[in-house]
């Protein structure tokens, strides 16, 4: 057997793997923290709730309508967006006058208020979802075993966040979007209707969380909590990178789940709090975090 | 083309305009003169929308616009240059250009904007807009309302801290899209700038217009003007 650093090979890169996908996640979910920070100046702590309601809506199509892991990969994420376009135009849209604690409080509350509905009906125990039949099995990588489905929620991730970025940096409703983020009064002067671009913002950070809870669905099981279980990481992850930048919470997110996987092999004590460590360092050093802008 | 009547603005508590009136015709180009705290930024910015709370009537042809938003505004033909040139840094220069959406046909091309300011097109790659010089940001953001097909464009103090040669520059640019048929309206704090390209000029004070001068008559005027601009 392969040892690397007195570690057993298929160990090493078995919990290279998991940190790739937990950093997917990460990826995921802090990009559209960071979209939504920069477009609504809110810390939208409700993202995990509504993750997790992207994998009950695969879950509910599956089971209520027969609906499949694909079509539920678009369809969950259009839904649950819809949902956060809702709660935007019904809720958030009132607090941008006022500090920024009071977006985080609010979210923070519609988060409990989510979860704490869906473990009304669904209890907290957890449901199976299972691995569509074309993801099932495993590939022989010469040096491990690699689940199908894990390469997948990796490779999706990895285009989802790719695909964001380029949207973002490269196209012309990108440089909108960050001269809002700049700007937004002198946009809307130009003629750009701005308070439908923050709803369509948030609905598309909503639709990003939602499509990680799809894929999340059959790697974790389908319960109300998963999504606070991944939030605090994940805060964390917007904090190293550097708040509001796209960048730096792609690059932060698989970085930092990387970081954690291989805490997990060399000194798994410290695997639970390797993140918040690596945090207090880099704001110690940058504050601004690792891809933040000077103010 | 523009007809404002007892116009008045506030922010939170305080009432910056206390009823303005004016007025400016079709293809005019108009200044607003007056001391730093007159009201000249806020009378702009009220037009296009952008007080938190105003009153009266901001009529544009023949269209009254005072309950309208901003992006409704400008997609009814008004252009704001603002104070400080509002040029976005995490935007590249031509994304700065291309920015502001068509609102009307009948804009400058890209192409005429270069020919106007060929600074720009050397700098057409930077990739921040605020590496600019002052000078080339305010040709930046003079040029992106150009192109929106907007006739009525608002000038927030375009020679504010540039130098002489810039400001000829500038001064070329308001004729000529005068005589391509434009209407302007001009913040100066500089009235021997404004004589060189305005027809008339507005002064304001404490926000309110005090005095209409035509620019043929700004020199008979000089001893009045000194005055109530305390130069």
């Amino acid at each position: 057997m392969i040892m690397i650093f007195g570690i057993p090979g298929p160990l090493l890169f078995g919990q290279l793997l998991l940190g790739l996908i937990n950093g997917a996640f990460y990826a995921m979910l802090s990009l559209g923290l960071a979209v939504i920070f920069g477009m609504l100046n809110i810390i939208n702590f409700a993202h995990g709730a509504l993750f997790m309601m992207g994998a009950f809506a695969a879950w509910m199509l599956l089971n209520y309508f027969d609906i499949g892991y694909f079509p539920a990969l678009i369809l969950a994420p259009l839904l649950v967006g819809a949902f956060g376009i809702f709660l935007e135009k019904t809720i958030i849209s009132r607090l941008y006058k006022l500090d920024h604690l009071y977006g985080l409080l609010l979210t923070f509350g519609l988060s409990l208020v989510i979860e704490g509905l869906f473990r009304n009906g669904y209890g907290s125990s957890g449901m199976p979802y299972r691995i569509p039949s074309l993801l099932q099995g495993a590939t022989d990588l010469g040096f491990m075993f690699m689940p199908n489905y894990r390469g997948w929620v990796v490779l999706a991730a990895f285009v989802v966040c790719t695909a964001t970025w380029l949207i973002i940096e490269k196209t012309s409703l990108g440089a909108t979007l960050r001269a809002a983020t700049e700007n937004a009064p002198l946009v809307q002067a130009f003629g750009v209707n701005v308070p439908r671009l923050i709803t369509l913002t948030y609905g598309g950070g909503i639709a990003l969380a939602a499509f990680a809870g799809v894929l999340a669905a059959p790697i974790y099981s389908v319960n109300p909590n998963m999504g606070s279980n991944f939030i605090n990481t994940v805060f964390a992850v917007v904090v190293i990178g550097g708040m509001g930048s796209i960048l730096g919470s792609i690059v932060t997110g698989f970085g930092l789940g990387v970081v954690e996987g291989l805490t997990k092999v060399f000194y798994p004590q410290a695997s639970a709090t390797v993140v918040f460590v690596v945090m207090v360092i880099v704001l110690l050093t940058r504050p601004r975090g690792l891809f933040g802008k000077a103010a | 083309m523009l007809e404002i009547k007892d116009l008045n603005a506030w922010y939170g508590e305080s009432h910056i305009l206390h009823g303005v009136d004016f007025n400016v015709q079709e293809g005019e180009v108009v200044t607003l003169l007056g001391r730093n705290g007159a009201g000249k930024t806020t009378t702009m910015k009220s037009i296009m929308g952008l007080v938190p709370r105003r009153e009266g009537h901001v009529v544009f042809k023949g269209g009254e616009t005072i309950g309208m938003m901003p992006n409704q505004i400008a997609r009814a033909g008004i252009a704001l240059c603002p104070e400080e040139r509002g040029i976005f840094g995490s935007l590249s220069v031509t994304e700065n250009l291309m920015l502001p959406p068509i609102v009307a046909p009948g804009g400058l091309s890209v192409d005429e904007i270069y020919t106007l300011f060929p600074n720009l097109k050397e700098r057409a790659r930077t990739a921040h807009g605020t590496r600019l010089s002052g000078g080339e940001q305010q040709m930046l953001a003079i040029g992106r309302i150009l192109r929106t097909g907007a006739k009525m464009l608002l000038l927030d103090e375009p020679t504010e801290g540039l130098a002489p040669v810039i400001v000829q520059q500038i001064g070329r640019t308001i004729r000529e899209i005068k005589n391509r048929g434009f209407t302007v309206l001009l913040v100066e704090q500089n009235f021997r700038f404004a004589a060189t390209v305005a027809d008339r000029h507005y002064v304001m004070e404490h926000g309110k217009i005090i005095d209409m001068i035509p620019n043929e008559q700004l020199e008979a005027n000089m001893d009045k003007l000194h005055d109530y601009l305390g130069v």
